[in-house]
């Protein structure tokens, strides 16, 4: 058994998630242990000031904060062994996460990063002293601007959703500008666009309006011509959806909204499968969002820090974040702060700089050609995908009978939950076991059961084959050995976790301070 | 060449595909989208680079008309700071399962929700709250929600703002509560202190919140947090205390003082300056449903699992969020700043309480000595310099004859860049626990004996340093317009 030749591998890896089984910070701690040292007061300041430092007792802290006290390598080895119950898009088939366009991000983008000329800056340092990154805001700005079509880019916003409030704000900006302000008081959002385009419009005042789709899965024109009216402030809109489906009639919704006088708004979160395509312009958008996590490459960063980028139409510049930064005709770079109708800040000076930087990066490496290329393999890959993933038994997608998904898919496990009780939950839990994520949908589940996948442009056919063989075998499990999906996972960092403790005030415990005080004598290894 | 980050972009692989999908082209997979709406041209970008090599140079050559600080002696701060950011926790935050991780489940992605449960936990200990929230995009965020927490709280409209606040924080703020919230402003006096009576004259039951920052947009540590907090309470409003994470070694904890509401900025804590492109907020509250309802954002909670021993995390009362229930959520939450809580996590554990009360006694003592040094010098005042400090204070410079434009000039023609014009007369200076004693005696010395007027004036010695080396090394592709 154990001489050469080694046997074939199996048709699924044998996969098992790093499982340390790692005690909390805190139950590591040693008293007197230190993970590094901090620069002493010199003497010679200390005789100089005397007791002037000392702070009045009334705001001087009285005992030290209770943090847990390791030296550096067990704090090293401590995050490091958290890191590896992780499941990166650098080492697995990061397909099941739809929506969320989870593509390679290269290490090139790293290395250019790492470098102490963008770590190190201060944003008010002399900006004849800043103007590298000042041009590569500039630089992506405008290819932004070209990749969507509008006139005006800014990156300032540090992520997707902050790019959605911040074009809600510009489009309560520009209608207040008109003296429409109070009369345009509704935002028309659809069920299949992500929930932060609903959840800004009514964190900025607006009453909102969630179309639903018609029985073919596309947004209801009929239905958006009902809600529209000289109460329209603006349609927050995803085009194709999270089902993939890509509205043929975006056009007529927008004219549509600008017969009343509203503005219409592209949240391309969705952009992957059609860079170089077809634009937010080419539609009559007045406004949109790419979220550079996304799209661009930067990485996800266990939820951030992430970079959203705001386009606009020359109507709606004047209202973009500001500062922005400007070329002068000698080629320098400024910043132009002088700009009395901007939204103001909408960021901590000028955005996420590594990930605007990663994002430059990632254009120049891919050219027009290459963007082109990208949103053709992604919208490929994803078909692949589909194919494998309808054969498979209880499997089907959302609107079966309408045609043509761009690059995600959002199917549904209702025949097999109706057959064998398994849910998508469920299924995504025992997925785990393999070495994947997999994910449901947002909520509500318009359509049951959900799951959405998204292949992008960055796996192999092998990969995709891999993944719809995994799926394709927790499907079979469900049928024949439902149990063992049921007690997923197994061959995860952890079991079965319970949920009733997360809604129940008097037992959920978001702090270690918080479980210790809750419950007495837990914590206290043997 | 196919390209190296496009697998299938394979020729015989891409026809293979297509043809087990029944599709002779890509065209057909965009059969949905109308042709009037496709682009009949290329898009109109640079050339891209053939080779690892070549986009090295190309963007390096433009990175080379940037100076690092390492490289000037810099004072500058105003809600980005240089603290050393200790090497173990790049090491951590770099590494390919962290960086590459989606905001994944708890069965996936178990290291991140126990890394950044333990976050939540360290800065609980340091804040002396027991619920501190996943992080969110910065502190202007973090303080811009705390205050409409507090409006949807006490169900009233007017904020006083109390003390110091920086104009971009403050827009950012407007920006966020316009037509929820109305702001009343209550500067400080000239000695950096909060006139009570000023306050107390604006405080009534429509008053849904008092907002201070401490240390705040000056330095300023303030004194008067219990008493702005009786106040509050006074009339049933909500007290919040926007406070920098890396003080709390040696400064009580605003909670103590009689806060509900705690927020800020964790860039403090691991994270570089990035250009302020590196920030993270934090809001922290007591363990009261009341409060935690009114989050935003993502909670992490500890859990059981089905094997005794087993610590399991998910997400606690989800249903206040937009992702479970749209706009019936509090605001909202999507991607923000986990990665830079992490950061925070690890660093907290490096520096143990011993590393804070140091690093804060080191800070306090710093930015006194930067005072007394800066005070002494003719001409120049420091108005609050009797207020306690931390790390930032306001240098008057109007009766040096020179505005605080002329001074930065001054500075930067020999490397230094001593601070943030506020505005002609009063320039905002940061000493942190990196400054030596020698940097700040050169700062003093910047006043005390300016250099030469003839080399101010000319062009600026970093300036022209930097344009030479650019110069030689940019390349030609970096010539001209993005398009």
């Amino acid at each position: 058994m154990t001489r050469l030749p080694v046997a074939p591998k199996p048709p699924l890896r044998r996969f098992h998630q790093a499982r340390w089984d790692e005690p909390i910070v805190f139950e590591l701690s040693t008293p007197g242990s230190r993970g590094i040292g901090v620069p002493e007061v010199d003497p010679a300041i200390g005789a100089t000031i005397g007791d002037d430092a000392t702070l009045p007792a009334a705001i001087r802290r009285e005992n030290p904060p209770a943090l847990p006290e390791l030296a550096q390598p067990q704090v090293l080895r401590h995050y490091v062994r958290l890191s590896q119950e992780n499941l990166g898009a650098d080492f697995n088939i990061d397909v099941g996460q739809g929506t969320c366009t989870m593509k390679y991000s290269p290490k090139v983008n790293e290395v250019v990063i790492r470098d102490p000329r963008l770590y190190d800056t201060h944003p008010c340092q002399d900006p004849a002293t800043a103007q590298g990154t000042l041009e590569i805001v500039h630089r992506l700005e405008r290819m932004l601007a070209e990749i969507s079509g509008m006139d005006a880019v800014s990156v300032q916003p540090a992520a997707g959703s902050a790019a959605i409030w911040a074009n809600v704000s510009m489009i309560r900006a520009y209608h207040a500008s008109r003296g429409e302000g109070e009369q345009r008081d509704e935002i028309i959002t659809t069920i299949f666009s992500h929930p932060s385009n609903a959840a800004c419009a009514k964190t900025a005042g607006y009453k909102v309006i969630t179309l639903h789709p018609d029985e073919h899965g596309y947004p209801d024109l009929a239905a958006l011509r009902a809600a529209l009216s000289d109460r329209t402030a603006a349609l927050l809109i995803t085009n194709p959806e999270d089902t993939g489906i890509y509205n043929p009639r975006i056009a007529e919704f927008v004219a549509a909204v600008h017969e009343v006088g509203g503005l219409a708004c592209y949240d391309q979160a969705n952009a992957n499968g059609i860079l170089g395509i077809t634009r937010a312009r080419d539609a009559g958008f007045d406004l949109c969002h790419f979220n550079l996590h996304k799209t661009f490459s930067t990485p996800h960063a266990c939820g951030g820090p992430a970079a959203g980028a705001c386009g606009v139409t020359e109507a709606l510049e004047p209202f973009l974040p500001g500062p922005v930064v400007v070329r002068d005709d000698d080629g320098t770079y400024r910043l132009d702060a002088d700009r009395p109708q901007s939204i103001g800040k909408v960021s901590p000076f000028y955005g996420v700089i590594p990930n605007i930087v990663r994002a430059y990066t990632w254009i120049m490496t891919m050219g027009a050609e290459g963007l082109r290329e990208v949103a053709e393999i992604a919208a490929l890959n994803n078909n692949y995908l589909a194919q494998k993933i309808l054969q498979i038994p209880g499997a089907s997608m959302g609107y079966p009978e309408t045609d043509a998904r761009i690059e995600q898919i959002r199917y549904t496990w209702q025949e097999l939950t109706e057959q064998t009780g398994i849910s998508t939950e469920q299924i995504g839990w025992r997925a785990a076991d393999f070495g994947v994520h997999y994910w449901s949908s947002h909520h509500p589940f318009v359509i049951p059961e959900p799951f959405t996948l998204e292949p992008t442009e960055s796996y192999s056919r092998g990969e995709l084959d891999e993944y719809a063989a995994i799926i394709a075998e927790v499907a079979r499990e469900a049928r024949e050995d439902p149990e063992t999906v049921r007690t997923a996972p197994h061959r995860s960092t952890v079991h079965l976790t319970g949920h009733e403790d997360f809604d129940d005030p008097a037992r959920w415990a978001v702090t270690w301070r918080a479980y210790l005080r809750k419950y007495p004598g837990a914590g206290v290894r043997s | 060449m196919s390209h190296p980050y496009i697998p299938n972009a394979v020729p015989a692989v891409k026809a293979a595909m297509l043809e087990a999908i029944g599709l002779s082209s890509t065209e057909e997979l965009y059969r949905a989208i109308p042709a009037a709406l496709r682009m009949d041209r290329p898009l109109d970008l640079p050339a891209p680079a053939r080779s690892e090599a070549e986009l090295l140079r190309h963007v390096r050559g433009i990175l080379a008309r940037n100076v690092s600080t390492q490289d000037t002696l810099s004072f500058l701060g105003g809600g980005t700071f240089p603290h050393h950011v200790p090497a173990v926790v790049d090491e951590v935050i770099n590494r390919g399962e962290f960086l590459t991780a989606y905001a994944g489940e708890p069965y996936e992605d178990h290291g991140r929700f126990q890394a950044l449960f333990e976050y939540c936990s360290q800065m609980a200990e340091l804040l002396e709250l027991d619920v501190v929230n996943v992080p969110v995009y910065d502190g202007f965020q973090a303080a811009a929600t705390a205050l409409r927490m507090a409006g949807r709280l006490t169900g009233r409209r007017d904020v006083v703002t109390v003390g110091a606040i920086g104009a971009d924080k403050r827009s950012r703020i407007d920006d966020y509560v316009a037509g929820a919230l109305d702001i009343v402003a209550i500067p400080p006096a000239r000695n950096g202190t909060i006139d009570r009576a000023a306050v107390r004259a604006v405080i009534d039951e429509n008053v849904a919140a008092i907002y201070v920052e401490t240390p705040d947009y000056h330095g300023v540590l303030h004194t008067e947090i219990a008493a702005l907090a009786d106040m509050a309470h006074d009339v049933g409003a909500e007290l919040v205390v926007s406070c920098d994470p890396i003080s709390l070694g040696v400064v009580a904890s605003p909670a103590t003082l009689g806060a509900d509401i705690v927020c800020g900025d964790i860039q403090s804590l691991g994270v570089h300056q990035w250009f302020g492109g590196g920030h993270g907020g934090y809001i922290a509250v007591r363990d009261d449903p009341r409060y935690v309802m009114e989050l935003p954002s993502r909670l992490f909670g500890i859990a059981a699992t089905t094997v005794p021993g087993e610590y399991g995390f998910g997400d606690v009362a989800y249903e206040r969020t937009s992702f479970a229930v749209r706009e019936e959520g509090k605001e909202w939450v999507g991607t923000a700043a986990a990665l830079w809580g992490i950061a925070a996590a690890v660093y907290l554990s490096l520096m143990g309480p011993a590393g804070m009360s140091e690093v804060g006694e080191t800070i306090l003592a710093h930015t006194r000595y930067a005072i007394k040094g800066l005070a002494g010098v003719p001409g120049l005042a420091v108005p609050s310099e009797h207020a306690p400090h931390f790390r930032e204070f306001v240098v008057d410079v109007s009766e040096t004859g020179r505005n605080t434009a002329d001074w930065i000039a001054t500075g930067r023609s020999v490397g230094i860049e001593p601070g943030i014009a506020l505005d002609a007369a009063r320039l905002l200076v940061c000493v942190t626990e990196i400054h030596s004693k020698a940097d700040i005696d050169r700062l003093t010395e910047l006043f005390a004996a300016p250099p030469h007027p003839a080399r101010h004036g000319s062009a600026a010695a970093v300036t022209a340093a930097v344009a030479a080396v650019a110069a030689a090394a940019t390349p030609a592709a970096t010539e001209g317009s993005a398009r």
